[in-house]
């Protein structure tokens, strides 16, 4: 079940675009549902569906289609390291190469302790940034040298006994 | 620490990018320091005055919407986001009494590879982009826009919704602009992964909540967009070009670039130099210059080719590159094309198979699957590029992979099926000995750098 914080913030989004034209708000709400539960299930769709006036499957698709939403469970930090052309050129992929060593698992793989999910992915945007990471979506983390990578997940993890 | 705060220690500011000081005649980045990009602090910079000129709010007798129109066609402001489209004829398409709503919408999905300018003026000066959008909403007589951002760069996009508040509680946005009799609502929506969404019409189609597949066209936006509605999209830069050429006058604009190419541009910088980042110059500026900007290719090593204008343009080699003039006309005279102005620099170290494989995999990847020859073809190109660059290449494939891109280009609905392939044709036709060296040898022609 999706929260009533979420829902509040789905009637912010819907209320950017026509009233006959709730559906433009699908995006959005899909990557709040994923925010608060890590993934888009497919419960979280049928209710966007419902909530939106939308077809499941019209639903589904937009979830298929764009490369951020999971479609199933991640760990609790996804990772997502970008090794285009530009990145590459600048340590991007030893920078995956990297984290994959670290962490102990191939990329599109997730740690056993679900505290990560490691992927390659497609440009940032960030391209002078290089070598850069996406964490859980909405986080940019730029020019990661191995040795802030290795504080990253060093980081993440010792969160983890404060917590 | 929590893990906001273990994450924030990695947040880009801008100093590398943005702050250093190196640009040459700044009219959308000057004077940025990454912490004044308050609506108070845009204003200080000269912010809104364009607009309070054209509505006639700052006791001046104000613009019509189609001397604003002529003001940007006589600037020879050309579309920033790739294809370099004379923006005020852009404009000039957008019907004038149309009985129902109109759109704009920004285009702020920056996802072509080696691009990253749109991110900074957003997180930096979101005001000018918000401001060119006002402006050109008034010359338009459009009502209602939309700016769509990059879905990763999720704080830029939380950093524009701020901008829109400060905004709108200061009566720049919303019913009865500044007292005018404008009235204009802009709202920010947001990407989730998908390159191909940067197509206007595939834009359009997310906008709406559809999967990104490009319309086939025309009809064109101008007269069916948005919701099926008259609208005009332009890029981020565009938009942030417009302020200046009001307050400053479309002469001095045309004047600080040449002749159709106003303006100043900035180039994203990225691979094999020693600054990587934003450079702000004039059009019309060479290369080297640039180049030099950029703190020169690495140490140690000689300039071998660049990309000038993001991933779908042709490679050009050094010799040809070094005589080119950062321009739409310039690039495009030397085979390749200026697209959204990201200059990719490859190093003497670099291979090129290795390199256009990378690329293939991009295009594969975000082929939306909706025409055969680029859902089919750049899997095609992707798998053949891959086998070259692991020792199993033949010698036939050199003209199988320009046969593949050949029958590829024009034969789309959109430009990613021409992205796709002009990349593989022009590396080709430039380093044929290096993919003929790997396929024979199994290896690579220059020695491996990582």
């Amino acid at each position: 079940m999706i929260s009533s914080e979420s829902r509040a913030r789905f009637e912010q989004e819907v209320a950017k675009y026509p009233a006959d034209q709730r559906q433009s708000a699908v995006m959005a709400c899909l990557a709040i549902a994923q925010q608060e539960i890590g993934y888009v299930s497919a419960e979280a769709e049928a209710e966007i569906a419902e909530f939106l006036g939308m077809a499941p499957m019209a639903v589904h698709e937009v979830t298929t289609f764009y490369n951020m939403y999971n479609q199933r469970p991640v760990g609790k930090y996804k990772l997502n390291v970008c090794t285009n052309l530009p990145c590459q050129l600048r340590d991007g992929a030893r920078a995956l190469r990297h984290l994959e060593k670290k962490l102990g698992i191939s990329m599109g793989e997730s740690t056993d302790d679900g505290m990560f999910t490691l992927q390659q992915c497609e440009c940032l945007g960030a391209c002078a940034d290089s070598p850069v990471l996406l964490v859980n979506d909405r986080t940019m983390c730029s020019f990661m040298t191995e040795e802030k990578l290795d504080q990253l997940v060093d980081g993440l993890r010792a969160t983890e006994g404060n917590a | 620490m929590n893990p906001q705060q273990v994450l924030g220690q990695f947040r880009a500011t801008g100093l590398e990018t943005c702050f250093h000081g190196r640009h040459i005649g700044a009219q959308i980045l000057d004077g940025l320091d990454g912490s004044n990009w308050r609506l108070k602090d845009y204003e200080a910079r000269g912010g809104y005055q364009a607009l309070r000129r054209i509505l006639g709010v700052d006791g001046s007798e104000g613009l019509t919407p189609d001397q604003v129109i002529a003001a940007v066609k006589e600037s020879a402001l050309r579309g920033r986001g790739g294809a370099g489209f004379p923006t005020g004829l852009k404009w000039s398409f957008m019907p004038r009494q149309f009985p129902g709503q109109k759109y704009l919408v920004c285009n702020s999905d920056e996802g072509e590879p080696g691009t990253c300018k749109d991110r900074d003026i957003l997180q930096f000066n979101p005001h000018i982009v918000i401001e060119g959008m006002i402006i050109a909403a008034y010359a338009m007589g459009i009502t209602v826009g939309y700016n769509y951002i990059h879905g990763e760069i999720f704080q830029t996009y939380d950093r524009f919704e701020d901008a829109l508040r400060e905004a709108r509680a200061a009566g720049l946005l919303g019913d009865r602009i500044l007292g005018s009799s404008l009235n204009f609502q802009l709202h920010a929506a947001h990407g989730f992964g998908a390159y191909i969404c940067g197509e206007e019409t595939a834009l359009l189609e997310s906008l709406e909540g559809k999967k990104g597949q490009p319309r086939f066209k025309p009809p064109f936006p101008a007269s069916f967009g948005l919701y099926g509605k008259p609208t005009t999209v332009n890029n981020t830069e565009t938009f942030a070009a417009v302020p200046w050429i009001i307050r400053n006058g479309a002469q001095a604009y045309l004047q600080c670039g040449k002749p159709n190419n106003g303006g100043t541009k900035i180039y994203s910088v990225s691979g094999d130099v020693e600054r990587p980042g934003n450079y702000e110059i004039p059009m019309g500026t060479p290369f080297s210059v640039l180049l030099e900007l950029a703190g020169g290719v690495r140490t140690g090593r000689q300039l071998k080719a660049v990309i000038p204008g993001g991933s779908s343009a042709p490679v050009l080699p050094a010799s040809i590159m070094m005589d080119c003039t950062m321009d739409y006309d310039s690039i495009a005279k030397a085979g390749s094309m200026l697209g959204s102005g990201a200059v990719i620099v490859m190093d003497d170290s670099r291979c090129m198979v290795k390199s256009l494989q990378r690329l293939s995999y991009f295009y594969m990847h975000e082929s939306c699957g909706q025409c055969t020859p680029c859902r089919e073809g750049t899997g095609w190109l992707s798998r053949v590029v891959d086998r070259i660059e692991n020792g199993q290449g033949r010698q036939a494939d050199m003209d199988l992979l320009d046969n593949v891109a050949e029958n590829i280009q024009g034969r789309t609905i959109c430009a990613l099926g021409d992205a796709a392939a002009m990349p593989v044709r022009a590396m080709i036709k430039h380093f044929r000995p290096e993919f003929e060296y790997h396929v024979a040898n199994k290896t690579c022609m220059v020695p491996a750098y990582v």
